[in-house]
C-alpha cells in the first residue's frame, strides 16, 4: 500500500500538539482519546479493585475486624458502580475509539469534538461519586442496582443519580459516535458483512446503549423526585410500587450485561483467528449471533426478580427466554472452538486470555443456564452462587476480554513489544487465583450464605477463607499488568513490525507500529483476503 | 425464650428433648442447615425442596457433559493443531451440517430442562389447600411472625418478633473481642442463624406463607423450604411449604435492607403437629391472659395492626 509515503510527508504539519493540556485535554484525536479512556479505566480498575481487597478482608474470616456493616456496604455498592461505570464500560469505548476507525478504513471518529465532551465528563462524574466516601452520611449503601425504599434511605443519592446522569451522557453520546462512525466512515469495499467482528459487536452494543440509557436514567430520576420532591413513583404510602423501579432497572440492567460482554466476544473473535492463523468460523453465524443476543437481551430482565412474587405466567415466560439465550451464546462458543480446529496454533498473552476467556466465560454461563430454571433460582437467588455467577461473566469474561486486548494492541498503540514471559507470569497469576478466588464461591452460595453480608455463620469461613487468599493473590497479579503496560509503554527496546501477529489480518496491521497520530487520510483500499475473517460468501 | 412461666420451662425441654430425639433420628434434617465444605445444595425438609436440589443437579450434571466436550475438544485442537507441532492452517471456515447440529442440540436439551423446571415451578405457585396460614413480616432487622389460621379455625393474637439472638448479636459487633465459634447451642454452632424467638409450626401441614414487608424489602429465606421470597412493603406475597421432618431450620434474610440485613437470621422450629396443637394452646392462652403485659413476649413491641403498612 502507497499508504506510508502518504504519512510521512504529512506527519509534520499534522503530529500530536505539543503542550500537554492541549493534547490530552483538548483533544479530538481519536487515538488519544481512546488511551485517556484506557487509562481512566485502569485507574478506575484499581479504585474498584482496591474497594474488593477490603470487602474480601472483612471476609476473611467470621466476626467483623475491620469495618462497621454500613461501610462494607458502601464497599460493595461502590465497588460495583465503579467497576461496571468506571472500568469495563470505558475500556471498552476506549478500544472502540482507538481500533473502530482503524479497523474500518476511517480517518477518526465521526464526531470529534463529542469524542472529547463523552470522555471528560467521566472523571468529574466519578469524582462526584467517589466523593460521597468523604462526605457525612457516607456513600450509597444500598446496592449498584439502588432498589427502593432501601436506596431512599441514603443520604448520598442526589450525587450518585446526578453522577448516573453524567455516565449515561457519556455512554449516549460514545454510542452514537460510534454509530455514526461504523456506518458512514467505512472505506470503501468495506461493506457491512466484510467489517471485523469487534466492529459488528460495538455497533449493536451502541444501539443497546442508546437504547437503554434513558430507562436507568428515568428510574434514578424518579428515585430522586421521590426523595426530595414528594413523588410516589416507589412509595407504596403514597400509591407506587417498589417493584415498578425493579422492572424499570432490569429492563436497563439486563441489556447492561450485554453492553458489557458483546464487545468481548468480538475482541475474542479477533484474536483467536490471529493465533490459529485460520479465519473465524461462520463468520455470518458469529455476527447474527450477537444480533440474536441483543434482542433477545430486551426481554429477559426479570428474571432478575424471580424472588418478587411474579405471577407465574410472568416467570415461566422470562425463564424461557432466558434460557433461549444460550442457543447464540452456545454458538459463538462452538465457533471459536471450531476456528481453532484445524488452525496453526501459537499461544502468546493475548491468545492465553482469549482461551480462558472461552473456558471461563463458558462456565459462568453454565451457572447462567441454571439460575435460569426458576426452581433452582428460588435457592440460588441473592446468594454467593449468583456472585461466583456475574464475576465468572465479568471479570474472567469482559475483563479478561479487555486484558486480552490490550495485549493484542499494544504493540500496535506503542510500537514497542511488552514482555512476552511477564505476560504470561500475568497470566497464569490471574488464571489461576481468579478461580482460587471465585470457584468456592459458588459452594457457599450453594451452602446457604446470602450475598451483601460483611459477617457469616463459621460454617462458611473455609470457602471463604480461601476466596478472601485468592482474591488477595488476584489482586496482587494485576501489579504485574501495571509493570508490563509501564515497561512496554516507556522502556521496551524491542519494536513492534507493522503487522505484529504472524497471522494477524484486518486494516489495523496495515498501518506503521506505533499507529501514527492521523491514518487513513485517504481511504485504503480494501483486499478481501486481508480481512480477519476471510471469504463471507464461502 | 426467656419466659419464667413453668409451661414455657416445660416447652422449652420438650422442645430440646424433640429437637435432640429429631436430630438422632433424622440425620438428614440437621443437613438442611449449613455446614463446613459444604459444596452443593440442601435437599431441604420439605415436600417441595427436593424440586429445586433436583433440577440443580441435573443441569449441573447437563452442563458439566456439555462442559467436558466442548473444553474436550478444545484442547485437543489446542494439543493437535500448535504451530510447534508442524500444523498448517487450514482454509476453511464455514460448514452449514455442522452449525445446523449444534444449534438444534442445546434447544433440545433446553426443552427437556424447561418442562422438568415448569412442572416443579407451577406446583410451587399452587398455594391452595393450605391448612394453615403464618403472616411473615420483615423489619429492620427483625421479622415478625403472626399465627393467623390454624386447621381452618383462626388464631387468637399469637404473633412475635423474631431478632438475633443475644449471644450473636454480642460476638458480631466490631472488636468485641468474643469468638464467633463459641456461639453453640448443643454442638451446633448457630453464630448470626439464631434468634430470640423462632418461627413454631408443625410438620405434615400445608402452610401457606403470606410476606411483606414494614420498610425496606427483605426477603425471607429458609433453604429447608427450597424457595426464598420477597417481603416488599406495599405487596402480600404467598408461597407454601409443608415440612416433612421436624427440627430446626435455619435461613437469613436475603435481600440486602441496610446495614443489619447480615444479621436478621429466621429460625423454624417444625414440631410434631400433637407438640405444636400445644405449644400454640399455651401461646393462645399467654396472649389471652395478657391483656396483662407480662407475658412470654415481654421483649417484643407492641403488635402491628395487621396488613402491612403503607
Amino acid at each position: 500500500m502507497s499508504y506510508a509515503a502518504t504519512h510521512d510527508q504529512h506527519d509534520d504539519h499534522h503530529g500530536a500538539p505539543k503542550s500537554f493540556f492541549q493534547r490530552w485535554c483538548m483533544s479530538t484525536n481519536h487515538k488519544d482519546i481512546g488511551t485517556l479512556y484506557l487509562v481512566f479505566a485502569l485507574t478506575m480498575f484499581f479504585i474498584g479493585g482496591s474497594f474488593a481487597m477490603l470487602i474480601r478482608a472483612e471476609l476473611f474470616k467470621p466476626g467483623l475486624q475491620l469495618m462497621q456493616p454500613y461501610f462494607f456496604n458502601e464497599l460493595t455498592t461502590m465497588h460495583a458502580l465503579v467497576m461496571i461505570f468506571g472500568a469495563i464500560m470505558p475500556a471498552f469505548v476506549g478500544l472502540g475509539n482507538w481500533m473502530i476507525p482503524l479497523m474500518v478504513g476511517a480517518p477518526d471518529m465521526a464526531l470529534p469534538r463529542m469524542n472529547n465532551l463523552s470522555f471528560w465528563i467521566l472523571p468529574f462524574a466519578f469524582l462526584l461519586m467517589l466523593s460521597t466516601l468523604f462526605l457525612p452520611g457516607g456513600g450509597p449503601a444500598g446496592g449498584w442496582t439502588m432498589y427502593p425504599p432501601l436506596s431512599l434511605q441514603s443520604n448520598s443519592l442526589a450525587y450518585v443519580v446526578f453522577a448516573i446522569h453524567l455516565m449515561g451522557i457519556s455512554s449516549i453520546m460514545g454510542a452514537i459516535n460510534i454509530i455514526a462512525t461504523i456506518l458512514n466512515m467505512r472505506a470503501p469495499g468495506m461493506d457491512l458483512m466484510k467489517m471485523p467482528v469487534f466492529v459488528w459487536s460495538w455497533l449493536i452494543t451502541a444501539f443497546l446503549l442508546i437504547a437503554v440509557m434513558p430507562a436507568l436514567a428515568g428510574a434514578v430520576t424518579m428515585l430522586l423526585t421521590d426523595k426530595y420532591f414528594g413523588t410516589n413513583f416507589f412509595n407504596p404510602g403514597g400509591g407506587g410500587d417498589p417493584v415498578l423501579y425493579q422492572h424499570i432497572f432490569w429492563f436497563f440492567g439486563h441489556p447492561e450485561v450485554y453492553i458489557m460482554i458483546l464487545p468481548a466476544f468480538g475482541i475474542i473473535s479477533e484474536i483467536v483467528p490471529t493465533f490459529a492463523r485460520k479465519p473465524i468460523f461462520g463468520y455470518k453465524a458469529m455476527v447474527f449471533a450477537i444480533a440474536c443476543i441483543a434482542f433477545l437481551s430486551f426481554i429477559v430482565w426479570a428474571h432478575h426478580m424471580f424472588a418478587v412474587g411474579l405471577p407465574l405466567g410472568a416467570e415461566v415466560f422470562f425463564m424461557y427466554a432466558t434460557m433461549l439465550i444460550s442457543v447464540p451464546t452456545g454458538v459463538k462458543v462452538f465457533n471459536w472452538v471450531a476456528t481453532m480446529w484445524g488452525g496453526s496454533m501459537t499461544f502468546e498473552t493475548p491468545m492465553l486470555f482469549s482461551v480462558a476467556f472461552i473456558i471461563l466465560f463458558t462456565i459462568g454461563g453454565f451457572s447462567g443456564l441454571m439460575m435460569a430454571l426458576v426452581p433452582a433460582d428460588f435457592q440460588y437467588h441473592d446468594t454467593y452462587f449468583i456472585v461466583a455467577h456475574f464475576h465468572y461473566v465479568l471479570v474472567t469474561g469482559a475483563l479478561f476480554a479487555i486484558i486480552a486486548a490490550a495485549y493484542y494492541w499494544m504493540p500496535k498503540w506503542t510500537g514497542n513489544m511488552y514482555s512476552e514471559f511477564w505476560g504470561k507470569v500475568h497470566f497464569w497469576c490471574s488464571v489461576v487465583f481468579v478461580n482460587v478466588l471465585f470457584f468456592p464461591q459458588h459452594f457457599l452460595g450453594l451452602a446457604g450464605m446470602p450475598r451483601r453480608i460483611p459477617d457469616y455463620n463459621v460454617a462458611f469461613a473455609n470457602f471463604n477463607m480461601i476466596s478472601s487468599i485468592g482474591g488477595f493473590l488476584f489482586g496482587a497479579s494485576q501489579l504485574i499488568f501495571i509493570g508490563v503496560l509501564i515497561h512496554c509503554v516507556f522502556f521496551s527496546k524491542k519494536k513492534a513490525t507493522d503487522r505484529v501477529w504472524e497471522g494477524a489480518k484486518g486494516l489495523e496491521w496495515t498501518v506503521p507500529s506505533p499507529a501514527p497520530y492521523h491514518t487513513f487520510e485517504l481511504p485504503p483500499v480494501i483486499h478481501d483476503d486481508e480481512l480477519a475473517h476471510g471469504h463471507v460468501n464461502d | 425464650m426467656t419466659s419464667g412461666s413453668i409451661r414455657h420451662h416445660g416447652i422449652r425441654r420438650a422442645f430440646t428433648t424433640l429437637t435432640i430425639g429429631a436430630l438422632a433420628l433424622f440425620g438428614g434434617a440437621a443437613q438442611a442447615n449449613p455446614h463446613s465444605w459444604q459444596l452443593n445444595l440442601t435437599r431441604g425438609a420439605s415436600t417441595w425442596s427436593p424440586v429445586p436440589y433436583h433440577l440443580n443437579n441435573i443441569s449441573l450434571a447437563v452442563c458439566t457433559v456439555i462442559g467436558l466436550l466442548v473444553f474436550g475438544a478444545m484442547f485437543i485442537a489446542m494439543f493437535r493443531f500448535r504451530k510447534s507441532r508442524g500444523a498448517v492452517a487450514e482454509k476453511w471456515s464455514h460448514n452449514t451440517m455442522v452449525e445446523v447440529i449444534w444449534t438444534t442440540i442445546p434447544v433440545l436439551i433446553l426443552i427437556t430442562l424447561a418442562w422438568l423446571a415448569t412442572a416443579g415451578l407451577t406446583s410451587w405457585a399452587d398455594t391452595t389447600g393450605s391448612q394453615m396460614t403464618v403472616k411473615v413480616t420483615g423489619y429492620q432487622w427483625k421479622w415478625r411472625y403472626d399465627y393467623v389460621d390454624y386447621l381452618g379455625k383462626p388464631v387468637n393474637k399469637v404473633g412475635f418478633m423474631s431478632k438475633l439472638d443475644q449471644q450473636s448479636d454480642d460476638t458480631r459487633q466490631l472488636d468485641s473481642g468474643m469468638d464467633p465459634y463459641a456461639v453453640k447451642v448443643g454442638d451446633e454452632n448457630t453464630y448470626l442463624l439464631n434468634v430470640d424467638k423462632p418461627l413454631v409450626v408443625p410438620a405434615d401441614t400445608k402452610i401457606r406463607f403470606v410476606i411483606t414487608s414494614g420498610d425496606v424489602i427483605h426477603s425471607w429465606w429458609v433453604p429447608a423450604t427450597g424457595w426464598k421470597i420477597d417481603a416488599i412493603p406495599g405487596i402480600v406475597n404467598s408461597a407454601w411449604t409443608n415440612f416433612t421432618t421436624p427440627g430446626t431450620y435455619r435461613g437469613q434474610c436475603a435481600e440486602l435492607c441496610g446495614q443489619d440485613h447480615g444479621f436478621m437470621p429466621i429460625v423454624v422450629v417444625v414440631k410434631s403437629k400433637a407438640d405444636f396443637a400445644t405449644w400454640l394452646a399455651g401461646q393462645e392462652a399467654a396472649a389471652g391472659a395478657s391483656a396483662a403485659p407480662q407475658t412470654a413476649q415481654a421483649a417484643a413491641p407492641a403488635p402491628v395492626p395487621a396488613g402491612g403498612q403503607g
